[in-house]
């Protein structure tokens, strides 16, 4: 919550055809919402794709963000879980420049943070990491003395803990309960 | 081979048809002719052509704004398509049920920058509640069905339609019954109400000693007027509305109590900001409205009532909403809330009422704008169809119209668009035939849809017009002149055509009316006229709209009249 960015991450259950994700970066860009990460793929039922974003911006522009994304028709149901008991991670491809007299020592401490080799070159080494940012973070400053030469992040999935699922599916336009809507500022709205 | 198969323009058609569609209005094109080509074969479409697409996006909004039904607009791809942008917009900040079918180029054009080739779906995204490119014929069955049932249910709103010349052409199977059935799992309109958030309402609506309803165009858009009458009347709550809820509760009742806000009444705006309770009602806290947040309804608790899950506790901080459709809620919340009466906070309304008036018309020996309206109003009974553009006209029709009960109010209130005025009611007239419909045109805003006169004169609609000419584009004037130390610039006209016989040379009847005596003779004129009219009220070149909180501001910065 540094300058005034307010985080909020958001999982979306969505119809996989084109254009939807013009009508989700639309949406964040018109109310001025940053994405600072967007992970996207197949879920588990046919024709549809989960999407976890970690957006950024004025309190005010993200505090309702999933009801504004559950307006669009595509979007199965999307969910703020912010605040929500989640489990998340995160993948990272990181290539370091690493002569042959360094390899051994890279390697120890790749394995201290439990990081995959996925290749090695004459002069450098790359290494699959999953996990939380700070962990990612931390390997990554690590490695600086090596050189880093390129790193990739997938940006986060995530997940509620236990057996909760995201995504509604209460059948053909069925009715939707009016209390399981999710309403901004849980502070302000009670009960619902 | 399948035998039903028909082309893709006669599944549009059927469609159509079976949506209860009887009148679109439109232009034809390169890319929508096939389109064309059928529409013969269907004589219970009526296809009414306009002059420009934002007119036929208009007319067709007017005519949803009157009948409740969802409005149809026919556009050819490229320009006829962008054209009709500013219409969507409109409807789409109005949350007025549209269908748009847009002509686009063969599918093999595509993506070839091909002549007359627009990525309207692109372009439209932001000012459709969904939209569409249909890429082969035997979807258009189940994409029309879904666009009408997207477009008027929950919060209406516009839908574009994108058809590809050559799907027109294509063979397909069409069955109602199948294509029919709705199958979003994305789109859940039908909120189910949460008996919680009643009671919650309930007991803040019965403790309240200060309560104010503030309606908004939900409860028409709902057709909840009766429910707002009576839960007002039952437990005696003075009711305001938002400049789009007018319409929505009487204005010859006691407990109404106009409208707040910039141009609002004064007392409106002071009865909001004392009440330990708003209960809005569909309505969204416009802007408009609430100028400072922060600042807005600082005595109040609030109840929300809308349809909207993304309208709660977007601006304004709401103590309990409750999510459904208002005639719905209201259903369930006005048997349970308490007869009674507020005595105390109903004299301080009638006090706030008395000492600030808000719609005394200053003396003047030039006709004023407002002394148009005020007439209009009392010679059709209030219970007019009336149109409006925007700016000074706009919002003096809003404040000295007294709509009664069977009054419709149509006004670009969320986009606020210039040259609505006139397509509006042409949509208006033909969606309700037996109504008299009068349009309160700015001399400005008449001029940028003026060529739908022809619209007019063609389908002799007995619209009447009445432009109240400034020779300005006034609210920019009052602008400069309040907030750019009066520094006016280009907001006068000086190549203004003579309105009378321009009308005259489409046909239909010109009025001049210059000053205050001729005005009762000339507006019973135009209503006994069975045509179409325009009059052209000459009023007072420079004159102010008050009351007037400045954008942003609250009732402390509430200007009441201009200082002389
Ligand atoms: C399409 C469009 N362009 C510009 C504006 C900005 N605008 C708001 S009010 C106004 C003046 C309107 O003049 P007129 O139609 O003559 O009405 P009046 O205010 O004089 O009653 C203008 C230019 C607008 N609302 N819509």
């Amino acid at each position: 919550m540094s300058n005034g960015i307010h985080r909020r991450t958001i999982v979306a259950l969505v119809h996989d055809k084109p254009g939807v994700l013009a009508r989700i970066s639309g949406l964040f860009r018109r109310r001025g919402v940053n994405i600072e990460s967007l992970a996207v793929g197949h879920s588990e039922q046919k024709g549809f794709s989960r999407m976890t974003f970690v957006v950024g911006g004025a309190e005010n522009s993200v505090k309702n963000i999933s009801s504004q994304l559950n307006k669009i028709i595509d979007i199965v149901d999307a969910s703020d879980i912010s605040e929500k008991n989640i489990v998340w991670r995160e993948l990272a491809l990181i290539k370091v420049k690493c002569n042959q007299s360094q390899r051994v020592e890279i390697l120890e401490l790749s394995k201290v943070f439990r990081v995959n080799v996925v290749d090695v070159g004459i002069n450098n080494i790359t290494f699959e990491l999953a996990g939380g940012k700070s962990k990612i973070d931390s390997f990554v400053e690590l490695l600086d003395q090596f050189g880093v030469m390129e790193v990739m992040r997938t940006g986060r999935i995530a997940t509620l803990r236990g057996a909760t699922k995201i995504g509604i599916n209460d059948g053909e336009f069925g009715e939707s309960n009016s209390s399981d809507i999710y309403i901004a500022d849980k502070d302000a709205s009670g009960s619902v | 081979m399948k035998e039903n198969l028909i082309k893709g323009s006669e599944i549009v058609c059927k469609a159509l048809i079976n949506e209860g569609v009887d009148t679109v209005f439109g232009i034809p094109g390169g890319a929508i002719l096939p389109l064309y080509g059928t529409l013969n074969k269907f004589p219970e479409l009526k296809h009414i052509l306009t002059r420009h697409e934002q007119g036929a996006c208009h007319a067709a909004d007017g005519y949803s704004r009157t009948t409740g039904k969802v409005g149809v607009a026919f556009a050819t791809s490229g320009p006829g398509a962008t054209n009709l942008i500013t219409g969507l917009a409109t409807a789409m900040m109005d949350s007025v049920p549209l269908v748009a079918i847009t002509g686009q180029v063969g599918r093999p054009a595509i993506g070839t920058d091909a002549f007359q080739e627009t990525d309207i779906t692109g372009a439209t995204l932001p000012v459709t509640k969904h939209n569409y490119l249909v890429m082969k014929a035997s979807d258009i069955g189940s994409v029309m069905h879904e666009a009408f049932h997207i477009a008027r249910t929950g919060r209406p709103g516009p839908v574009l339609i994108d058809i590809p010349k050559d799907v027109f052409d294509e063979l397909a199977e069409y069955d109602f019954s199948k294509d029919s059935k709705i199958d979003l799992p994305g789109y859940n309109p039908y909120l189910k109400i949460d008996q919680n958030q009643i009671e919650k309402a309930v007991d803040l609506i019965n403790e309240a000693k200060k309560p104010i309803i503030l309606a908004g165009h939900g409860v028409i858009i709902s057709k909840a007027q009766n429910k707002l009458l009576e839960i007002a009347e039952k437990a005696q709550i003075p009711v305001v509305t938002t400049l789009l809820g007018i319409s929505a509760f009487p204005e010859d009742h006691i407990l109404s109590t106009g409208f707040p806000g910039m141009h609002g009444m004064a007392y409106a705006s002071i009865a909001l900001d004392e009440a330990d309770l708003i209960i809005a009602i569909g309505s969204r806290f416009d802007d408009r409205i609430v100028g400072n947040a922060k600042r807005f309804g600082k005595n109040s608790k609030k109840i929300h009532i809308d349809i909207d899950p993304a309208e709660i506790n977007k601006t304004i901080s709401i103590e309990a909403p409750i999510l459904g459709d208002i005639n719905e809620v209201l259903g369930l919340l006005n048997p349970k809330v308490d007869s009674k009466t507020h005595p105390q906070w109903l004299k301080e309304v009638e006090h706030f009422k008395s000492e600030h008036p808000s719609l005394m018309i200053p003396e003047s020996e030039t006709l004023l704008g407002q002394q148009v309206i005020k007439t209009l109003s009392d010679l059709t009974d209030g219970n007019a169809v009336v149109c409006t553009g925007v700016g000074q006209h706009q919002m003096w029709a809003a404040q000295h119209y007294t709509f009664n009960k069977d009054s419709v109010w149509l006004s670009s209130g969320g986009l606020g668009t210039m040259g609505y005025e006139i397509p509006s009611a042409i949509g208006a007239q033909i969606g309700a035939p037996d109504k008299t419909v009068w349009s309160i045109c700015g001399d400005g805003g008449f001029q940028m849809t003026i060529g739908e006169l022809a619209t007019v004169a063609e389908n002799n609609l007995p619209i009447k017009y009445a432009i109240l000419n400034n020779n300005h584009l006034g609210m920019i004037t009052q602008w400069q002149d309040m907030f750019y130390n009066g520094q006016n610039m280009h907001e006068t006209y000086t190549g203004n055509p003579d309105f009378v016989k321009l009308a005259e040379a489409y046909g239909i009847k010109g009025i001049r009316v210059d000053n205050q005596n001729d005005l009762e003779k000339a507006i019973n004129e135009a209503n006994n006229h069975k045509g179409p009219v325009v009059v052209d009220f000459v009023i007072e070149k420079v004159d102010y709209v008050f009351p007037m909180i400045p954008a942003g501001g609250s009732v402390d910065q509430l200007i009441e009249e201009e200082k002389k």
